[in-house]
């Protein structure tokens, strides 16, 4: 998955890093210079789950303008909620196209409106 | 293996004849991928072999399945966006004024495919109307087959991560096993029905807002003519049609006058555009 996500957004022409987990992902953003655009979440992560990541970037002032997309196989509509109640702006259910990745991040003015692959 | 040229031509003519959708040369590939799924459902082994059985015998069902599987498109979710902020921004403004007397708006999707354009429309008039607004949608489609997945409002996953707002997905849908299914609130005011918009269409009260988006590009410029002639009869003299970005009135039919709509443009009955507003084409 990390792979597709990869070329999704590489081709779009974002730089891409990546994190094992939340807990590599938030070490990654401390000592980060620049504050990516975008962080792509898993919400099943080993050692901090996304929520959790999501909770702990919305809580740091310095990552504040960073847009937060869960993408997950989970579906329930309580996890949705939640998710955007922790300050997730956008959720992507697996499994998704390619297309539908770009409409989404269309949808938050990442990329062009009509951008596609 | 690709279709003969003969079967080719039978489906081209039956889906001219059955749905006014003009089949051109080198779309035997589209054909030969549509109709496999139907022939296989019917028990032949290939295409042509379904084809053959079909020329052969007079069979309304296979004629249905196969104006059906031609004339089904994907979509999304607010497709396009533009024609959805146009809305917000100037049309619905406009209309409020319009029709402050009955606070009652009737909106007509009029190639509404499984139904995502019409819950788009329902879920933009629900954020927007004020309160003691009401409003009625109507969906239509040549195929059946989406006419029925539409009044169902059940959607996949994959379907549901197609454009629209996780937020919205979460309000104005509900789980329902593997698929997603649209709120009574928004499918009460949604009525579908299937229609060919290049026929005599049935008498309907008309419209004030019409969605004609992304279906004139399947029609000769004849047929072109016929719906938009067809369609003008439906919409209010001062109501409005929008069309998808790639199709126009211009040069087709001249009782539309396009205006500019938002960043977008949409078209007007002629003699009901204000002296105010300059026209773009």
């Amino acid at each position: 998955m990390r792979l597709i996500l990869r070329r999704i957004v590489g081709q779009l022409g974002f730089d891409v890093i990546e994190a094992e987990d939340g807990q590599a992902a938030l070490t990654t953003l401390a000592g980060a210079e620049e504050v990516p655009d975008l962080a792509l979440i898993d919400w099943n992560m080993p050692n901090m789950n996304g929520l959790e990541l999501v909770t702990a970037i919305r809580a740091d002032a310095r990552l504040r303008e960073m847009t937060l997309v869960m993408v997950t196989t989970e579906s329930e509509q309580g996890q949705i909620v939640r998710a955007l109640a922790a300050g997730a702006h956008e959720y992507v259910i697996k499994p998704f196209t390619s297309g539908a990745m770009v409409e989404k991040l269309a949808l938050l003015g990442l990329v062009p409106s009509g951008a596609t692959l | 293996m690709t279709l003969s040229a003969t079967d080719f031509s039978f489906v081209s003519g039956l889906v001219r004849r059955e749905a006014s959708i003009v089949l051109g040369p080198g779309k035997e590939y589209l054909v030969e991928a549509r109709l496999l799924p139907v022939a296989r459902q019917a028990g032949a082994a290939s295409v042509g072999e379904f084809l053959a059985g079909v020329q052969q015998r007079s069979d309304p069902t296979a004629v249905r399945d196969i104006v059906n599987a031609l004339t089904t498109n994907e979509t999304s979710w607010f497709r396009d966006r533009e024609p959805f902020t146009a809305l917000t921004e100037s049309v619905l403004p406009d209309l409020l004024r319009a029709r402050a007397a009955s606070r009652r708006l009737r909106v007509w999707s009029a190639a509404c495919s499984s139904g995502q354009e019409p819950y788009s429309l329902a879920i933009t008039l629900q954020q927007f109307l004020p309160a003691g607004w009401s409003y009625e949608i109507v969906g239509s489609d040549i195929s059946s087959e989406m006419i029925a997945r539409a009044e169902a409002g059940a959607f996949s996953q994959v379907e549901v991560n197609r454009g629209l707002p996780a937020n919205l997905l979460v309000h104005y849908f509900e789980r329902a096993g593997a698929h997603w299914r649209i709120a009574s609130s928004l499918r009460r005011n949604i009525s579908f029905q299937r229609l060919n918009l290049a026929a005599p269409l049935p008498s309907l009260a008309p419209f004030d807002l019409i969605f004609l988006r992304n279906i004139l590009i399947y029609f000769d410029v004849d047929t072109k003519r016929t719906v938009l002639r067809n369609v003008g009869k439906l919409l209010r003299p001062d109501g409005w049609l929008f069309l998808g970005a790639a199709e126009t009135t211009i040069g087709i039919d001249d009782s539309y006058e396009r205006v500019a709509a938002g960043r977008t443009s949409a078209y007007r009955l002629r003699a009901a555009v204000p002296a105010g507003i300059a026209g773009m084409g």
